[in-house]
């Protein structure tokens, strides 16, 4: 069977022929396999979901109950038939629940990696590469100036600035789904023990995660901490609220942003950021070099991100590339880099998650 | 080294101005001599390297990268240390076991060139699990003195292999603060003279005290540092005709001047030339010396020995550089053709001759009188000029006569029937200045105003954009823009009438980027070609100075100073201007055919900084 048969990018999203399905659809479908909760990958509305039991989980918190008219849960390393294709779900290490979908029929594996990390992260489970014939892979930092720095060295640099300035707030900017729990973890691991105050918008999936056993020690709601709390204390936030009337409350406040866009000093300033941590859940430059070629694919499809410098390498590295364009994804990552507040999906898209309070 | 590099790491995010001196002052508190003192030095811009040249650093990166890859970063990252910090292969070194099933290591270009070509790393036994973590982790501490001295030192055939020496031995940090370094421009926004500031705080001298001593010392300072901590004596200066900070002012809003009293204030016209502070004094000797610096204590004596020559004061005058012929000021353009040149001819001086118009005094005789009141100052001013006129080089600049605002206004919208006659051409609107205004450094708020005459404002169509560079980088910032040819709006074609690239708001910029990415009709190299047809596209209200006949542009006309002032989303693209709207603007100014000047409005843009309190 020929890979396009089996996959295909439409406007809807990637498009499977042969089993009549979508993977992480922009739009409502009959039949969705999600990859992983960020808005830009799980959309409410769909007919069936197929996705790990923790993505469903992360769906229902974030859309409410009724997100899609049924679904369906399917654990890491089991295969399922839909329509006659093989499709099969393995950890992508990106967040919690995250998974990469391999599809499989007639002798040709494909697999759409989604959003994927190979670094550690005690938040979620490891990514696993995963041999196939096609590998569809993101490229959000898919240049050679991003590597990631190691983690802990970054939470290092928030541990000393708040030696530095004990008295002023610390304002984390991370996205509400998976960073701001890794930075929580990251946090704890630095020794760091006092309470951890959240914006509401992360309330709900902070506790999910506890739930699903990532210990994060104690935290509470930035709005119930009272004055003498704040001098000195770390609170994590939407990115998008760094800007807004509700971080005005914090008496000259540190704003530290977690992101892997922060390895560009442009990209930190243009969002006024004084203390840029470079903690990424997507791979870096030589992440996606490794985790392409420990798949041992002949042919590579690049979706979002930096799509001309991946295809490049791949090109030099053997493998046929080509870019796939599709429509939407990478989009959250603009929020997550502090895009425009209209365009935020933290502010309007995600009806599920607690209003910024 | 690393120490330096953090700070200045830390300070191009910091920014408020007493967290920039609380770091600096912190380093200079921890760091020794001699390392502080090539700090100061590289903060005040008083160091350069012959054999280590941007250049080099392009063909050290071209070595070790893809081609291709290397200008994909680099038109992402825009800024050549930054991106050459980023993707410089790191050193070749022990791997430790991958914590992940990868059965091929990477074989991508970079790599594979950085162990080829980097044997300065070698063997250095750092070498960790790398999978993930971007880089070895540096040699600690290369001494900052040891770099200044490797870099100013080492000569031209050797310098290609040392530099690539120092930055395999850095961290990603290290090797950007060391880039920084050798292009000369940290662009982290520290001033020398916050930096000096920040060498005050380590004791209780004032900036200013520093600023007397400044221009004689030389790095690494050990004098200043001691006699700043209260541990030496003040160091000697030789220099007698110091430069002494200038005082700035803010754009008058139009909420602004409804709070301000018109009684209160005196009026001078805002000249279109360059700042300039002309210092005059003995020396011990008794010798006259003269001293001409630029608003940010640049040293332009020599580019103007005429003038320098011609004044006959003692003391130190702010005022306007200007040129002028038969008494008569000229353009900001026929200005610009005696800036920037590196030789002063006899011939450039007769045709150019430079002038001041002097507004301000800051010395009299030898006494300061900066802490005297506006009016004070002034009358000791035109006492001063007119006992020192100096060939005709110095003159006042005239206070504007004016009782209430709306007299004020109707000066600004005419200066020629209000004093300036036929100087106006060369008037961009009128100063305030406080009669009760001390001279005080910097830009205090209250003081002093700048009240700029009005825009010209129009709708054109967004055709193509740029990425940006600096602060922009990675966005799309750069727009070119055009007006209708046809008879009416949204017929003919569309023709490019200007490049704009500031104006608009950091989220306006994030909602352009966003439609250039999403209509894009065409790409040439890093330039984008929009959607614009009558239908479709971005129109945007763009605002100017002025206008000038172009033979470089194809729509004839060149914009001078243009900027973005708004986004019109509710505008059609067919709505927007007719480039006869332009034509017929240019006759009304009755602009004279000047393709050669006016036609760049980017390259006036350097020079204006310079310019009076602005």
């Amino acid at each position: 069977m020929r890979p396009e048969e089996l996959l295909r990018s439409t406007p809807q999203g990637l498009y499977s022929p042969a089993g009549d399905f979508f993977i992480d659809p922009m739009r409502p479908v009959p039949r969705a396999l999600v990859t992983h909760g960020h808005s830009d990958h799980a959309r409410a509305g769909h007919g069936a979901v197929l996705a790990t039991r923790q993505t469903l989980d992360i769906m229902a918190i974030r859309y409410g109950e009724g997100f899609a008219g049924r679904t369906q849960a399917i654990a890491y390393g089991e295969s399922v038939e839909v329509n006659g294709v093989k499709v099969a779900f393995f950890p992508a290490g990106h967040i919690l629940g995250s998974a990469q979908i391999r599809v499989e029929k007639d002798g040709c594996r494909i697999v759409a990696s989604g959003d994927y990390k190979p670094g550690r992260d005690p938040t979620c489970a490891p990514f696993e590469p995963v041999s196939c014939d096609v590998l569809i892979s993101e490229a959000t930092f898919g240049l050679p100036v991003f590597r990631h720095p190691d983690p802990t060295e970054e939470m290092g640099k928030l541990i000393a600035s708040l030696a530095l300035f004990p008295e002023r707030t610390h304002i984390v900017g991370a996205y509400a789904l998976g960073k701001a729990q890794r930075v929580i973890a990251l946090l704890r691991a630095a020794g760091h023990d006092r309470p951890i105050l959240l914006h509401g918008a992360m309330e709900r999936l902070t506790a999910y995660y506890e739930a699903q056993g990532v210990a994060l020690g104690p935290v509470k709601l930035a709005r119930e901490a009272a004055a003498d709390e704040l001098p000195g204390a770390v609170v994590i936030a939407p990115p998008g609220s760094l800007a807004e009337v509700w971080s005005r409350r914090f008496a000259d406040p540190v704003t530290a942003f977690a992101s892997g866009w922060m390895r560009i000093r442009a990209r930190a300033r243009q969002h006024g950021v004084e203390l840029p941590l470079v903690i990424s859940d997507h791979a870096d430059w030589d992440d996606l070099q490794h985790a392409i070629l420990a798949t041992g694919c002949n042919e590579l499809w690049v979706t979002h991100g930096q799509e001309d410098a991946l295809v490049h390498w791949a090109g030099q590295a053997g493998l046929a590339a080509r870019p796939l364009h599709l429509v939407g994804y990478g989009e959250e990552e603009e929020a997550e880099s502090g895009g425009t507040p209209a365009t935020d999906k933290e502010n309007t898209a995600s009806p599920g998650e607690a209003p910024a309070s | 080294m690393n120490r330096f590099a953090a700070l200045i790491d830390r300070l191009a995010y910091e920014p408020r101005r007493n967290g920039k001196i609380r770091l600096i002052a912190d380093y200079f508190r921890h760091v020794p001599d001699p390392d502080r003192g090539y700090a100061l030095a590289a903060l005040t811009g008083a160091l350069s390297f012959r054999n280590a040249k941007p250049g080099l650093i392009r063909q050290l990166i071209a070595e070790r990268t893809d081609p291709v890859l290397f200008a994909l970063s680099y038109d992402y990252v825009g800024d050549l240390s930054e991106t050459v910090a980023l993707m410089w292969p790191a050193p070749a070194r022990l791997e430790g076991p991958s914590p992940h099933p990868s059965p091929r290591r990477g074989e991508g270009a970079g790599r594979t060139a950085s162990e080829a070509l980097s044997p300065a790393g070698r063997g250095l036994g750092e070498g960790e699990a790398r999978f993930h973590e971007g880089e070895a982790r540096p040699t600690p501490g290369i001494p900052l003195a040891e770099v200044v001295h490797i870099l100013t030192h080492m000569g031209r055939t050797e310098m290609p292999a040392v530099l690539a020496g120092l930055l395999d031995r850095l961290d990603e940090t290290g090797r950007w603060a060391l880039l920084k370094l050798i292009t000369g421009s940290l662009r982290i926004g520290v001033s020398a003279r916050l930096a000096k500031t920040a060498v005050a705080a380590l004791g209780t001298l004032a900036p200013d005290d520093i600023e007397l001593v400044w221009p004689g010392l030389a790095p690494p300072y050990e004098e200043l540092f001691a006699w700043a901590e209260g541990r030496g004596p003040r160091p000697e200066t030789e220099d007698p005709t110091p430069f002494r900070p200038v005082m700035l002012s803010h754009p008058l809003e139009e909420a602004d001047r409804a709070g301000l009293d018109p009684q209160a204030f005196r009026a001078e016209w805002k000249w279109d030339g360059i700042r300039i502070q002309a210092v005059r004094a003995r020396t011990a000797d008794g010798l006259a010396t003269t001293r001409l610096y630029s608003r940010t204590g640049e040293d332009i004596s020599g580019a103007f020995p005429d003038l320098a020559e011609a004044l006959a004061f003692e003391g130190a005058v702010d005022g306007e550089l200007l040129i002028l012929r038969e008494g008569r000021v000229q353009s900001f353009n026929v200005l610009q053709q005696r800036l920037n040149r590196k030789v002063v001819s006899t011939k450039l001086i007769a045709e150019f001759p430079a002038h001041i118009r002097a507004y301000d005094l800051l010395v009299d005789g030898t006494e300061d009188v900066r802490d005297l009141a506006f009016d004070a100052r002034r009358a000791r001013l035109e006492a001063l000029v007119s006992a020192h006129p100096a060939d005709g080089r110095l003159d006042l600049s005239p206070l504007v006569p004016f009782a209430n605002w709306d007299e004020l206004a109707a000066a600004r919208a005419d200066p020629a029937s209000h004093g300036a006659g036929v100087d106006a051409e060369a008037v961009e609107g009128v100063m305030l200045k406080r009669a009760d205004s001390l001279y005080v450094p910097g830009r205090p708020k209250g003081p002093w105003w700048k009240w700029k005459r009005d825009p010209h404002s129009v709708d054109a169509v967004l055709m193509y954009a740029q990425r940006g560079h600096g602060k922009r980088s990675s966005f799309y910032s750069d727009y070119t823009f055009g007006v209708w040819t046809g008879e009416t709006s949204g017929e003919g074609e569309l023709v490019p009438v200007g490049k704009a690239y500031f104006g608009f708001t950091d989220a306006e910029l994030a909602e352009i980027d966003r439609f250039v990415r999403r209509n894009t009709v065409n790409r040439f190299g890093p330039v984008r070609e929009v959607v614009h047809t009558a239908t479709e596209g971005l129109v945007l209200e763009v605002a100017f100075e002025g206008l000038a006949r172009s033979a470089r542009h194809r729509s004839g006309v060149a914009m001078r100073f243009p900027r973005i002032a708004r986004l019109r989303w509710d505008k059609p693209p067919g709505e927007a201007d007719r480039l006869a709207t332009l034509e017929a603007l240019l006759r009304a100014e009755g602009a004279e055919p000047d393709p050669q000047d006016t036609a760049r409005p980017a390259s006036r843009r350097a020079p204006r900084r310079d310019t009076q309190a602005s």
